[in-house]
């Protein structure tokens, strides 16, 4: 055939080189003709893998150790590892455990694939060893390993009680929760509570609980440079082993937040007033940064008081959201001043409630002139006919020079008409899973809750800077619903939203999709 | 005819025996085994000789000899001496040599024409082994090796060098020698076919590890088949023999 003709032609002459290495010797073992000059020891090769096992006092099984819950390994004699199935950290591990194998080299070293209900792990180990002087003997073996269970002292630990090692407690004593829900959002965004292993809810605020002390360090170092805060620390004595010296506590982290939050009116010491640059004593408190930020509404002079000089001489707010009141815009004029959003404006306001029953109006400048046309509905303190009872506000009454400064009203921020309490929003914050504690809410303050968060979703649809620092998600189970209902609704959807289009929006591109979503039932419905 | 022995569970017979065509030395061993099977062998042929060399048992190590002659160390003690002129044949002539390297049977290899040294040996040392011998003597190294009583095993008929020995210098050997060589190993893969075993022109003795395939290479270069040794004389020949002088 042709091929066999080909395939002679192709045959390569035999080489020289070939002759030379004539047989001279019989292996002694099997007697097969070998050359006695690099064969090693008289054997021939087959002779030598046959008879030669350099894998020999290398164990073929072993055991290993896992720990159930965690599903760390166990790396004698007390350390926990984390390791993936076939993973390298694993392979090390099972290296590690074959005694005997730091007389071999070892070239290479595999998993073979097990069905992980068979509780065993394979290995294919290649190892190296000079057999005879010059030479080198290659095997390869499996060495099969029984994956045991054992629970790992931390697992031990977490299904007794009262383990923790470092609480933080986080308070703040204001009336609302606000900041709170600020708080949650940037711990969820920065993920800073995943090392707690409680978070209950108490009065005032939140513990934060945790099995390490580092951990809680590394939470409070969060919180401070997220919030203005002041921290004290305390440990409690737990156990000591006179012998060794060797001590245990429990370490407790107290986190005060400061009692302003953002909108809140402010009567400053005028001390520190005319230490912040000589601003007027009474400002609204516009932002809470690391420090808090006041601007004077009157003039647009801002002042930043950080949270130690906070703490030096504390005060606190002299209105809050609470106390706010509608007012309606009658009339504006924009002035030239202008700092960062803030325009100044002077602006005729009346009440709300005063329209129709009387034609009172109040006279004002407010930092909100770019944003309040007339007929705008305000929210304000209003000033005259308040009590306040504040010491820091009385100094300013009793001062020559502050005292002709305070004006009636000061519009705070402006209030978007809401057709429906429940509006749908095409976006949703994530929620932290906490313990409630002893303190099951009771119906009236189930409805404060609830007040609370959605005046946070209002504030965080309404304000940009606030908004660009937590994680909004998209409301995934709404489109859905909406979808099934069918076109008829979804067009209704429509016309309501262009009813008030005033209201701000939070744009779909701003809104992260939702990965979790699949595992994590936070409403208690089923997730498709 | 070959055989396997062991010493005192060692299988390096050539270390603790010496083998020539008119005597053989065994030590003066706790076990009557090694001689035992020397006895079986060669009992009424040969004189077999239990001697020690400077105390020690190591003999095969420490003499080196053929029909004519041998040579001992001069550790070896003049009772010792005595003894070995004693036991021996009296046309065997009995030489004690000055010479550093004094482990004979290590550093010599010799038949009854031939004789391979060690390089290093002294001039005088030379000279008495080819008077006391009856040999030419060579100055060699078997496959790099110098200690050329250790790795070659000779005979009148043939001898086994270091496995590891080229064609080429088996040939140059076999040539000096003007007896066939073959590289091969005794004690299943051992290198040292000297020290691994003694050999004669009509028997050898090999460790008892060795293996069936090396002992066939033995038996067949040094020509040990089945009625080559004396005795045979006395049995297939015989008739023949017999015949003749009538």
């Amino acid at each position: 055939m042709a091929m066999e003709i080909d395939s002679q032609i192709a045959l390569p002459t035999r080489p020289l080189a070939n002759l030379q290495t004539a047989a001279t010797i019989l292996c002694c073992n099997c007697g097969a003709e070998i050359d006695g000059t690099t064969a090693a020891g008289a054997l021939c090769n087959d002779c030598i893998k046959l008879t030669i096992d350099i894998s020999q006092g290398i164990p073929k099984e072993a055991v290993i150790l896992t720990c159930r819950d965690c599903e760390r390994w166990l790396q004698p004699p007390a350390h926990w590892v984390t390791a993936s199935p076939e993973s390298r950290e694993l392979l090390a591990l099972c290296l590690k455990k074959l005694t005997g194998l730091q007389k071999v080299r070892i070239v290479d070293a595999s998993f073979i694939w097990t069905e992980p209900h068979s509780r065993r792990i394979k290995v294919k180990i290649v190892v190296q060893q000079e057999a005879f002087q010059g030479t080198i003997l290659q095997q390869a073996f499996e060495v099969e390993y029984v994956v045991n269970y054992k629970q790992c002292p931390d697992c031990a630990k977490s299904f007794t009680a009262n383990i923790w090692r470092a609480v933080v407690q986080v308070r703040q004593k204001v009336p609302h929760k606000r900041t709170f829900l600020y708080l949650e959002q940037l711990i969820l965004k920065h993920s800073a509570h995943k090392e707690t292993i409680n978070i209950k809810e108490v009065k005032d605020g939140l513990d934060f609980f945790f099995a390490q002390r580092n951990s809680a360090e590394k939470f409070v170092d969060f919180l401070n440079s997220v919030t203005p805060v002041r921290k004290k620390t305390s440990q409690e004595l737990i156990s000591m082993d006179i012998h060794t010296s060797s001590k245990s506590y429990k370490f407790t982290f107290s986190v005060e937040l400061v009692p302003i939050c953002k909108d809140d009116l402010v009567a400053l010491p005028i001390k520190l007033a005319k230490q912040s640059g000589n601003i007027a004593p009474l400002g609204l408190c516009y932002r809470v940064g690391t420090s808090i930020n006041i601007i004077d509404p009157q003039t647009l002079q801002t002042a930043d008081i950080s949270t130690p000089i906070y703490w030096r001489s504390p005060f606190n707010s002299l209105a809050d959201v609470q106390e706010l009141v509608e007012f309606v815009v009658m009339d504006i004029e924009l002035t030239k001043i202008q700092k960062g959003r803030f325009h100044l404006a002077e602006a005729t306001v009346a009440r709300a409630s005063d329209l129709g029953a009387n034609d009172t109006t109040y006279f004002t400048r407010t930092h909100l002139g770019g944003v309040l046309h007339p007929g705008d509905t305000v929210m304000g303190y209003h000033l005259t006919g308040t009590n306040f009872n504040n010491p820091n506000f009385e100094a300013i009454e009793q001062s020559n020079t502050y005292a002709g400064g305070i004006p009636d009203v000061v519009l705070v921020k402006k209030s978007y008409e809401r057709k429906r309490k429940n509006k749908s929003r095409n976006w949703r914050l994530k929620r932290m899973n906490k313990d409630e504690g002893e303190l099951l809410p009771k119906k009236q303050d189930q409805d404060r809750i609830e007040r609370d968060f959605e005046m946070f979703l209002r504030d965080v649809e309404e304000d940009t800077d606030l908004r660009n620092t937590v994680a909004l998600y998209k409301a995934q189970q709404k489109r859905e619903r909406d979808k099934m209902e069918g076109l008829e609704t979804a067009s209704a959807a429509e016309t309501d939203e262009t009813g008030d289009d005033d209201i701000p929006q939070i744009e779909m591109d701003e809104l992260l999709d939702d990965f979790d979503e699949l595992n994590v039932d936070e409403d208690g419905q089923a997730n498709g | 005819m070959a055989v396997r022995a062991q010493f005192e569970n060692s299988n390096e017979v050539g270390v603790f025996s010496t083998l020539t065509n008119s005597y053989a030395l065994v030590p003066v061993g706790s076990s009557e085994n090694f001689y035992s099977i020397f006895e079986a062998e060669l009992q009424d042929v040969i004189p077999i000789c239990r001697a020690t060399i400077a105390g020690t048992r190591i003999i095969g190590t420490l003499t080196t000899g053929n029909r004519k002659g041998l040579l001992v160390p001069t550790s070896t003690t003049d009772q010792e001496l005595q003894h070995l002129r004693n036991t021996i044949p009296d046309e065997v002539k009995i030489q004690r040599i000055e010479e550093r390297l004094s482990a004979l049977g290590n550093v010599v290899c010799t038949n009854d024409h031939v004789a391979l040294v060690h390089p290093d040996i002294e001039r005088e040392t030379e000279e008495i082994i080819a008077d006391v011998l009856g040999v030419e003597v060579f100055r060699q190294t078997i496959a790099d090796n110098v200690l050329v009583g250790s790795y070659m095993s000779l005979s009148n008929q043939g001898g086994v060098v270091h496995p590891k020995t080229s064609i080429q210098d088996q040939d140059e050997l076999s040539s000096l020698l003007q007896v066939p060589l073959v590289a091969g190993s005794v004690n299943r893969g051992s290198s040292v076919v000297g020290a691994g075993m003694v050999v004669n022109d009509w028997m050898a003795v090999t460790g008892l590890d060795t293996t069936a395939t090396e002992l066939s290479v033995v038996e067949s270069i040094f020509k040990l088949g089945e009625n080559m040794g004396p005795s045979s004389i006395n049995t297939t020949n015989k008739s023949t023999m017999v015949e003749s002088f009538y």
